[in-house]
């Protein structure tokens, strides 16, 4: 069984319990820099407001629905790919998708390409590059808790259930259930986006609005890069034997070059 | 300056001597002096980190030392294997007095891209992860093992040049595997040089249509391979005012009209990729992009083209505007697949980087010690007047007084 997040958007009253809760299960440092910003200007930057020591951030757009002025609040955060860029983009291994859910990085197997930084379809991998040994910052999903079947820091808080953790096939059926009864816009983000991911959202404003990437493939994205790296040791050996045999047809009852 | 080493054989009675030297001209001092600032800017870099010596950020995780260092500095070295292939795969004899030097330039260049790695990545002690930790399914494995392998087979292949002089023993061995070290230094180049353009592939729907295609790795194979002449025919003006040295003009012309042949092959598959894409208003858009891209072709490609096969490639002259041109858009080809063609999505919402000083300084230090060391090592081994083997006429046999002196 593989886990997942739903998050209603309309049901988030931006009380920032589950930025604070990441904080301190993660022992996530305290910047000024970082938390001087509000939900607003969060949503306005170009980072989302997720910093290396921040890891889901909550951000705040003003929209207008049905001629009135509403607010919706988006939890920004890793969305945990199903089948995720950063892990095939990885050359060290240092990205895994566990069964359970969650995408995790281990930093004593990262060498500091940032391939990951710029495969990720989100946008969302963070640099330490304040460090003179610098690791890449994500969202966890709380690994180590979801492995022994508690859920994440921020879920466990949320005081309006905008946020639910549980099995993503039934989350995914609650969505749906949800977009049915309370005429949100037909689309759970996350169902087929980037090939799937473990984190799900549901709206009434549009998702074009809040800064989601709804133009992003719906393939996975190693599929992309598949099929070139299987191709590749063959195609190197090949072209090895074609090179040796035009080597020896063309020095063939010539002085050898030396 | 000039140094004599001097080995004492076995008996200790026979001295021979092996002499060195290297010219300090006002050109050198420059070299030396950006590599001095650059080696200072780099320990810095060690010492306090990338976000105090760079403008990377978390929009542009990858900036200046990633395109310049390593995208350019592998397809402008491309020009040795496509040397080694023409020369000794092909033989085509008449490009063997360019092979040494071309191999040569290429080997400095992976030494340079090896070194920018070591400064560019954030945990340069982890550099041998991927040896043992196997991210097989990621394009940057593929092109980490086959740069790293490749510059040990180059450093091999020179070292078949200078046990010419040093280590004479080694020379027959070194010599008897000379055509399995050529065979697999060119696979994997062409492997590399391909993967390089196919690691952009991954960035799907972040690169501009323009430059995100799945050619890619087709381009940069070809566009490494047909750089190589432009830049023989430009490190061989530099090195022949430097040194002293002319090729002739038909060799250069040869090959120039050898790189065009790759060229128009480049220019059919750039045009067939934007008639399979219909990217044709992209192309016609006439907005930034669309100038730049259309530059790429039309100056570094079409203009070259014509300059290979016409009468405009018999001059000196001729030659060195087909090289600057070929040359330029290759940079700007690279340039434009990171910056001008991830630049829209990256910055949609306010991302922004332009190189900071220090990063221009590495990137220009490293070039400078490159271009020290070759004609270090053209002044003191036979590189530019190889023409066959002989008898090196290095070695002074003369008594000389001390072991070690420098002049």
């Amino acid at each position: 069984m593989t886990n997942g997040v739903l998050v209603d958007i309309p049901k988030c009253v931006g009380c920032d319990s589950c930025s604070v809760a990441c904080k301190l299960w993660n022992e996530l440092e305290w910047d000024p820099q970082e938390k001087s910003k509000t939900a607003t200007d969060r949503a306005k930057e170009p980072n989302n407001g997720l910093w290396p020591e921040e890891w889901t951030s909550i951000n705040r757009y003003d929209l207008q629905k049905d001629g009135s002025s509403v607010w919706r609040y988006v939890k920004t955060q890793c969305f945990h790919c199903e089948d995720p860029a950063c892990a095939s983009s990885c050359f060290s291994k240092a990205f895994q998708k566990l069964p359970e859910g969650p995408v995790i990085y281990d930093q004593s197997l990262c060498v500091g390409c940032r391939y990951c930084m710029m495969a990720c379809p989100f946008d969302i991998l963070r640099y330490e590059w304040k460090k003179a040994i610098p690791g890449v910052r994500k969202c966890q999903m709380c690994a180590t808790r979801v492995a022994n079947d508690m859920e994440p820091a921020c879920t466990s808080v949320c005081p309006t259930g905008a946020i639910i953790f549980g099995d993503r096939e039934q989350l995914l059926a609650e969505a749906k259930k949800r977009i049915k009864e309370n005429g949100y816009v037909d689309r759970v983000f996350g169902e087929r986006e980037a090939g799937g991911t473990s984190w799900l959202y549901i709206s009434d404003t549009p998702f074009e609005q809040m800064r989601f990437r709804t133009d992003v493939t719906t393939m996975p994205l190693p599929s992309y890069t598949e099929g070139y790296m299987k191709a590749t040791p063959f195609v190197g050996v090949g072209w090895a034997a074609i090179l040796a045999g035009l080597y020896i047809f063309n020095n063939k009852g010539k002085e050898p070059l030396d | 300056m000039e140094l004599v080493t001097t080995f004492v054989n076995r008996t200790g009675e026979k001295l021979s001597s092996v002499k060195w030297k290297f010219r300090m001209t006002p050109m050198r001092w420059v070299f030396t002096g950006i590599a001095a600032v650059a080696i200072a800017v780099i320990l810095v870099r060690f010492v306090l980190g990338l976000g105090a010596t760079t403008n990377l950020n978390d929009q542009w995780p990858w900036g200046l030392w990633i395109s310049f260092d390593v995208l350019l500095g592998v397809a402008l070295a491309g020009g040795g294997y496509g040397v080694a292939l023409i020369v000794y795969v092909l033989r085509r004899d008449k490009f063997y007095p360019i092979a040494r030097s071309a191999m040569l330039t290429s080997l400095l260049g992976y030494i340079v891209v090896v070194l920018g790695l070591l400064i560019e990545v954030g945990q340069w002690h982890n550099f041998w992860r991927p040896y043992v930790s196997w991210g097989h399914a990621s394009v940057l494995f593929e092109v980490f093992w086959c740069i790293s392998c490749y510059t040990l087979i180059q450093v091999l292949e020179f070292c078949e040049v200078a046990t010419e002089k040093v280590f004479k023993g080694a020379h027959k061995y070194l010599k008897k595997a000379m055509p399995v070290m050529l065979i697999i230094g060119i696979t994997l180049p062409t492997l590399h040089q391909s993967s390089l353009g196919q690691l952009f592939y991954l960035f799907v729907g972040k690169v501009n249509p323009l430059w995100w295609s799945a050619f890619l790795p087709l381009f940069f194979l070809l566009s490494s391979f047909f750089v190589g002449a432009g830049m023989i025919i430009i490190e061989s003006t530099l090195a022949g005012k430097a040194l002293n040295h002319k090729i002739d003009i038909s060799v250069l012309r040869g090959l120039a009209r050898i790189s065009g042949g790759a060229m128009i092959l480049y220019l059919i598959l750039k045009i067939t990729d934007m008639v399979v894409r219909g990217t044709f208003a992209n192309v016609f858009a006439f907005d930034l992009p669309s100038i730049l891209f259309l530059s790429e072709l039309v100056l570094g490609v079409i203009i070259p083209i014509i300059i290979a096969f016409s009468s405009l490639s018999s001059t000196r002259k001729g030659l060195i505007w087909f090289a600057v041109l070929n040359v330029s858009g290759v940079i700007l080809n690279r340039f434009d697949v990171l910056f001008t063609g991830m630049g829209k999505h990256i910055n949609q919402y306010g991302g922004h980087y332009f190189p900071a000083w220090t990063e221009v300084i590495v990137s220009l230090g490293l070039v400078s010690i490159a271009c020290l060391a070759y004609l270090f090592i053209a002044e003191n081994f036979n590189i530019l007047e190889h023409k066959g083997s002989k008898v090196d006429d290095y070695t002074v046999t003369e008594k000389l007084p001390y072991a070690t002196t420098a002049k």
